[in-house]
C-alpha cells in the first residue's frame, strides 16, 4: 500500500540510522516505513486498537496522548521527533511544537493548511466551516480544534525563533511552490529545529 | 489434601549450589521444577521464558496433574499459538516457595527430614528469579528471547530485566505493577490471617498430621478471587441471583449464586495449593518495590536495561494493579530511552482479563515476541 504522500516525503528525508520518535502514529504505517529503511522508529498513539494493531506489527508503541505524555520522554532522546496530521488536534500546539524540539533537535511537523483557497472560497461564498477531503468532518465533531494556516504556523516558529530548514507544500499528491503555499498546498511538511 | 499433592512427581533439576537470598538467609540446594515446549534452537537463541502467578504453576500448557484441568495459558502457549512452540522453546518453572515441585515450605529438612514448614526462609520475587537464572545456567542457556508474566510473573519479568539486562532481548509485562501497593498488601494480609487462624494451620507443621488448614486457605482463595474480578462482571455473571432455590432462606447457606461460586473456587483451591506456599508467596509480593534499592526512582531499576525491549499490557476493569502502575513502569523505561510499547485493553474481567479470551492480548504478545526477533 502506497503512503500517504505526506508520511512518504517524512519518510524519505529521515535518515538510515536515526532515532526517531512518531507522534500520533496511528497503526505504524509511517513506522513501518522508517523501519524499512534501519530508522529505529518508535511510536505514541492515543487510540488503543492502533496501539494494538501496531504492537502486533512487532513496532514499539505507546497508547498516550500528545497533550500530556511527551514530558514523560527525556531530553534529545531522539534524532527526530515527528507530528503528522496532528498539530491541529492538540489542546496547545505552541506547547507541542515545543516538546517535539526538547525530545529531539530535530521535528517534522505537517497539517492541513486551512487557508487553502478551497477552504477561503467555502468561507468566503457559502459563511460556512469548509468540509473538504483534508478536513472532512464538520465544525461540531471535528477532532481539528485548532485550525491553522501555512502563514500562521510560519509565525508561529519565527516568534519562538525555531528553523525552519525544510518545508514541502502538497496540493493532492502533486508539489507546490513556497510562495503559493498559502493559497494552494492543502497540506504542508515543516522540517524544523532548534533556532 | 496437602499430602496428596505433595505425593505428586514433578519433572525438576536440584542445583547443589547455594542461593543467597534477599532476607540474608541462603538455601544450601536449590529443587527447581519446571516444564518446557519445543526446541531449543543449536545456537539456544530461542529461548522464552514464562514465569506464573500467584496460584499458577510450571504447568502453563500441560494438563494439571492434581486438576486434569488444562495448563493455565494453553490458549497462549503451544504450536501455532502467540508463544508458537514451533518456534520457541518455553521454560516454565514453578517458583522458589511453591508447592509443585521446587524448594519450598513442604521441602524436607536436610538434617532431620521432616517438612521444614516455617523454617523455610522468607523468599522475595528477586530470589525467585536468581533461582530462575540458575535453571538457564543449569539449562546451558545465556540469553532468554523474551520473558513474558502476568500479575506476579510481570513482576518477574521486570526483576529479569532488572537484575539481567543483558541475559534477555524483550520482556512482556501483562497486568502487573513494579510495587505492591497498600491495598495489595492489604488483601494478602487477610488471606494469611484466615490460613493462620486456622486452627489445622499448626503453625504451618500440619504436613504430617492428617489435618490442613484448608478452611482458611480456602477462605483466603475466596478473598483474593474477589480482587481477580471486575464488579461489572461479578454483576453480570451473579446479579442478585439465588442458588438453586425460589427464595431467600434466612440462614447461611449459600443463598446468593456468587456466594456458592466462591465456596467452590476455596474449595478447589485447596485440592492443588499449600496453604504455607500461600504465606510465603503472598509475602514474597508484598515486599517486591523494583524502586526501593534505587532511592524510590523507578528508573534506577531499569539504567542497564535500554536494549531490552518491553511490552506492558493492562485492562481497564483491573483495579488491583490498575494501568497507572503500567504507565509508572512506562515513564520509568522512556526515561532510560528503553524501547517500550505499552497499552490498555479494554475486557470485562478484571486482573484475571491476561487469563482469559482477550483476542488482543494474543495479537499483542505474539508480536511482541517477533519485534526485533
Amino acid at each position: 500500500m502506497a503512503l500517504r504522500p505526506d508520511l512518504a516525503i517524512i519518510a524519505a528525508a529521515v535518515p538510515a540510522r536515526a532515532r526517531a520518535l512518531d507522534i500520533g502514529c496511528g497503526d505504524g504505517e509511517l513506522i513501518a516505513a522508517l523501519r524499512d529503511k534501519g530508522v529505529d522508529a518508535r511510536g505514541l498513539e492515543i487510540d488503543p486498537s492502533n496501539v494494538t494493531a501496531a504492537i502486533a506489527r512487532g513496532q514499539s508503541v505507546v497508547q498516550g496522548d500528545a497533550n500530556r505524555d511527551l514530558i514523560d520522554y527525556p531530553a534529545d532522546g531522539f534524532d527526530y521527533a515527528i507530528l503528522s496530521q496532528t498539530l491541529q488536534t492538540t489542546e496547545r500546539p505552541d506547547r507541542v511544537v515545543g516538546e517535539l524540539l526538547r525530545i529531539a533537535p530535530r521535528a517534522f511537523v505537517s497539517f492541513p493548511n486551512f487557508a487553502h483557497w478551497r477552504v477561503r472560497l467555502a468561507l468566503l461564498w457559502n459563511g460556512r466551516m469548509p468540509v473538504t477531503r483534508l478536513l472532512p468532518v464538520a465544525w461540531y465533531e471535528t477532532p481539528n480544534i485548532h485550525h491553522v494556516t501555512v502563514s500562521d504556523f510560519r509565525q508561529l516558529i519565527a516568534d519562538k525563533g525555531i528553523r525552519v530548514e525544510r518545508a514541502w507544500y502538497l496540493s493532492g499528491d502533486k508539489p507546490t511552490s513556497d510562495a503559493a503555499a498559502s493559497w494552494r498546498a492543502e497540506h504542508a511538511i515543516f522540517l524544523i529545529s532548534r533556532g | 489434601m496437602a499430602s496428596r499433592l505433595h505425593a505428586i512427581q514433578h519433572h525438576s533439576v536440584t542445583i547443589d549450589a547455594p542461593l543467597a537470598l534477599d532476607s540474608g538467609q541462603a538455601l544450601p540446594s536449590v529443587t527447581i521444577a519446571f516444564q518446557s515446549y519445543g526446541t531449543l534452537a543449536a545456537d539456544k537463541s530461542n529461548a522464552v521464558l514464562i514465569c506464573h502467578a500467584l496460584t499458577g504453576d510450571q504447568y502453563v500448557a500441560s494438563d494439571h496433574p492434581a486438576t486434569g484441568k488444562p495448563g493455565w495459558w494453553a490458549r497462549m502457549v503451544g504450536p501455532g499459538k502467540p508463544v508458537d512452540t514451533d518456534l520457541y522453546f518455553v521454560i516454565c518453572a514453578n517458583v522458589l516457595g511453591s508447592c509443585m515441585g521446587s524448594s519450598g515450605p513442604a521441602t524436607p529438612d536436610a538434617a532431620t527430614g521432616a517438612p521444614l514448614g516455617m523454617q523455610f526462609p522468607v523468599i522475595t520475587i528477586g530470589d525467585m528469579v536468581r533461582a530462575q537464572a540458575m535453571l538457564l545456567d543449569h539449562l546451558g542457556i545465556a540469553r532468554l528471547h523474551a520473558v513474558i508474566g502476568g500479575s506476579m510473573g510481570g513482576m518477574q519479568a521486570l526483576a529479569w530485566a532488572s537484575a539481567w539486562p543483558e541475559r534477555l532481548a524483550s520482556a512482556i509485562v501483562i497486568a502487573s505493577a513494579a510495587r505492591h501497593s497498600a491495598q495489595n498488601i492489604a488483601f494478602h494480609e487477610v488471606g494469611r490471617q484466615a490460613i493462620m487462624a486456622d486452627p489445622d494451620w499448626q503453625d504451618g507443621q500440619y504436613y504430617g498430621s492428617d489435618r490442613a488448614p484448608t478452611k482458611g486457605l480456602a477462605v483466603a482463595r475466596m478473598a483474593a478471587h474477589i480482587t481477580y474480578l471486575s464488579e461489572a462482571g461479578l454483576t453480570e455473571k451473579f446479579g442478585r441471583r439465588l442458588q438453586g432455590r425460589e427464595a431467600k432462606t434466612f440462614g447461611f447457606d449459600a443463598d446468593f449464586q456468587v456466594e456458592s461460586y466462591l465456596r467452590y473456587q476455596g474449595l478447589a483451591f485447596t485440592d492443588r495449593f499449600d496453604a504455607n506456599a500461600y504465606l510465603y508467596i503472598t509475602r514474597a509480593m508484598d515486599y517486591f518495590d523494583l524502586a526501593e534499592p534505587h532511592d524510590g526512582r523507578l528508573a534506577g531499576a531499569f539504567a542497564g536495561a535500554k536494549d531490552v525491549r518491553f511490552t506492558l499490557v493492562s485492562f481497564d476493569t483491573d483495579w488491583l494493579y490498575p494501568t497507572a502502575e503500567s504507565r509508572r513502569i512506562v515513564q520509568a523505561l522512556q526515561s532510560v530511552g528503553a524501547a517500550a510499547s505499552f497499552v490498555e485493553l479494554s475486557a470485562p474481567f478484571g486482573h484475571d482479563s491476561f487469563l482469559l479470551d482477550v483476542p488482543a492480548l494474543d495479537r499483542l504478545v505474539a508480536g511482541a515476541l517477533k519485534n526485533g526477533g
